[in-house]
């Protein structure tokens, strides 16, 4: 897809709302698909559709926890740190997957493949402990599994990028 | 067996369909209330039911409807509160995923009732696939003609639109998911008028939470009298969604009658304790609401019946704590994800949660002095002075950990720490707890 079909895109999704800034998500989300993470020149491109200054998307591009305002591997890992899967080793899968990954809370895998974060209760918690990867849930975990999971991702091609 | 009514038409594996929720008499109270119904009937019917909304404060639903002014030029909206962030909560994900029309239906009998011409419905950046389920659910609907403009030739035109948020605790508080609607920085807000009065964009907007808009088609349909005798204590009314989680053996969420008491909620819907666990405590909806012992069992889950012992139910998602789990370190995990969570526009919240979760951790740690216990006890009763309710109730599992588990506090103090050691867990959790167990090889 081409630059420009993206700010066609983008800007008929902002002339669908009411007010431009009521769609500072979606445009965040979207650009964030494209690049990979909102990057300065994603988040000057966002300011520019949404008729904002680069500060204001910024403020709200902070905000929030599913933005990445840096770079990030292929697939975010989410680990849960909610109370449940805290009450069943949280702790645990975060370190099996620290052990892994050879990675750090917040870091990025040198092949850009995974990035590790923890995250706020997911609501997945009758399948505790949980964690989610590019916005898929993956529950009932064991180092087995965690390790399977890994491994698909791993063979799995590159999808190219959309802004659906 | 419980009667099921917003679970009735749920499969394991995927959502009802349109036809399947029209078979069950789906949009029926849609069509009936355009042909031949009032707003104001409408109204009256939720009024009398008594129904108490679903989404953790229990507002009366009937009361919020009829506090929105429809005498005015408008435009009025309606809200559906998908953002469900409360530790421990998944109920209303359950709901869309088993029958996404009956909250199109709610929304759409809400939207006529207050003479709204747009719903949104706002969603949690980690259900997504609830967002894209939704969207689905929503171009079904407005092929069949049940949304959009003209709805069934009365006249009455509502569409609905997917609000996509990304993360936030916050957003679920009903004035911060309104600036959050409108693109603005998510703060709550304090005082004034109303949302009903002033919502999204100045103007009148109903804000519910999913299962109490998944509610309406059905006390439409069958009346006050019906959804009143559905409830198992004279306080309540219709079913309630309950969600299990923790030390139990079968966690999940499970219809009931509403006032089902917590003992028959954990112990028969929850299958009890899991294998090898005793019952220590639970947090009866979600992590904003008190801990509880085993001395509480018998209360029956509904808001008023739990109001009267001082106790306030919030989403009905209970979270079982067993005889191993340490709850000066559960309490540190609700207190860490409250203080991540603070949207940060209210001091006590701001500054206090960390401050007792600081207080929390050296105690944990074996780092606690005896003095801990009152500092923490009055920062978390300070917690009152925030915009929103959402500071009051990180206060909730620190206020109940203090009065009824104070003496587990105390053991930390005595001990120099954590008396619990790391215990083997749940079936499938088992394997965590023993490193050594894991396959050799490949370890950095």
């Amino acid at each position: 897809m081409h630059t420009d079909d993206l700010d066609t895109h983008l800007d008929a999704l902002v002339r669908s709302a009411e007010t431009p800034r009521e769609k500072a998500v979606d445009v965040m989300l979207a650009l964030q698909r494209r690049y990979g993470y909102l990057s300065d020149e994603a988040l000057e491109r966002g300011s520019r559709i949404l008729g904002l200054t680069p500060l204001e998307l910024e403020e709200l591009a902070t905000f929030y926890d599913f933005i990445y305002r840096e770079p990030v591997g292929r697939y975010v890992i989410h680990v849960c740190d909610g109370v449940v899967c805290w009450m069943h080793h949280e702790n645990a899968v975060f370190d099996h997957l620290r052990r892994r990954l050879g990675l750090e809370h917040g870091q990025t895998s040198a092949d850009g493949m995974f990035t590790l974060l923890p995250v706020s209760c997911i609501g997945d918690c009758h399948n505790a402990p949980s964690m989610m990867i590019n916005g898929q849930f993956y529950g009932r975990l064991t180092p087995s599994g965690v390790d399977r999971i890994l491994e698909e991702y791993r063979n799995k091609p590159a999808e190219p990028p959309s802004y659906g | 067996m419980h009667e099921k009514i917003l679970l009735q038409n749920q499969n394991p594996d995927r959502p009802a369909t349109l036809e399947e929720y029209r078979a069950s008499g789906g949009y029926g109270s849609l069509a009936q209330s355009l042909r031949g119904g009032s707003p104001g009937d409408l109204v009256a019917a939720i009024r009398d039911s008594g129904f108490h909304g679903r989404g953790g404060a229990g507002f009366p639903a009937g009361i919020k409807w009829a506090g929105v002014p429809t005498d005015e030029p408008g435009p009025r909206y309606v809200v559906a509160n998908t953002d469900e962030m409360e530790p421990g909560a998944f109920k209303d994900r359950v709901v869309v995923e088993s029958d996404p029309h009956q909250v199109i239906e709610g929304m759409a009998l809400a939207g006529y009732a207050v003479s709204a011409r747009k719903g949104f419905f706002f969603v949690r950046a980690s259900y997504e696939h609830v967002a894209v389920l939704m969207e689905n659910a929503l171009e079904e609907a407005r092929w069949a003609g049940f949304l959009g403009e003209n709805i069934l030739g009365s006249g009455f035109s509502f569409d609905i639109a997917v609000h996509r948020s990304a993360g936030r605790y916050i957003c679920g508080e009903s004035s911060a998911q309104i600036n959050a609607l409108q693109g603005v920085r998510p703060n709550p807000s304090k005082g004034g008028p109303h949302l009903t009065e002033q919502g999204l964009f100045g103007q009148p907007t109903l804000v519910h939470n999913v299962e109490t808009l998944a509610c309406v088609p059905h006390i439409v349909r069958h009346g006050a009298e019906w959804f009143k005798s559905l409830a198992a204590s004279e306080e309540a009314e219709g079913t309630k969604l309950y969600t299990v989680s923790g030390r139990v053996s079968r966690p999940g969420c499970y219809e009931l009658p509403n006032g089902t008491s917590l003992r028959e909620i954990i112990f028969q819907a929850g299958g009890g304790m899991a294998q090898g666990r005793a019952f220590k405590a639970c947090l009866p909806g979600g992590g904003s609401t008190s801990l509880l012992d085993e001395t509480f069992l018998s209360a029956a889950m509904d808001y008023e019946s739990l109001k009267k012992i001082g106790v306030r139910m919030g989403t009905g998602t209970v979270v079982v704590f067993d005889q191993d789990t340490c709850l000066v370190g559960a309490v540190l995990n609700l207190t860490q994800f409250f203080a991540r969570e603070s949207c940060g526009w209210c001091t006590p919240c701001r500054e206090g949660l960390p401050y007792i979760r600081e207080l929390l951790a050296r105690i944990e740690n074996g780092l606690g002095a005896p003095e801990y216990v009152d500092i923490i006890g009055e920062m978390a009763d300070q917690m009152r002075h925030s915009y929103c309710a959402f500071a009051p109730g990180a206060a909730a599992p620190i206020q109940g950990l203090l009065a009824h588990f104070r003496d587990e506090v105390e053991e930390h103090l005595r001990t120099g720490g954590c008396p619990f050691n790391a215990s083997p867990a749940g079936p499938w959790q088992e394997v965590w707890s023993s490193p050594e167990q894991e396959r050799p090889g490949g370890e950095p």
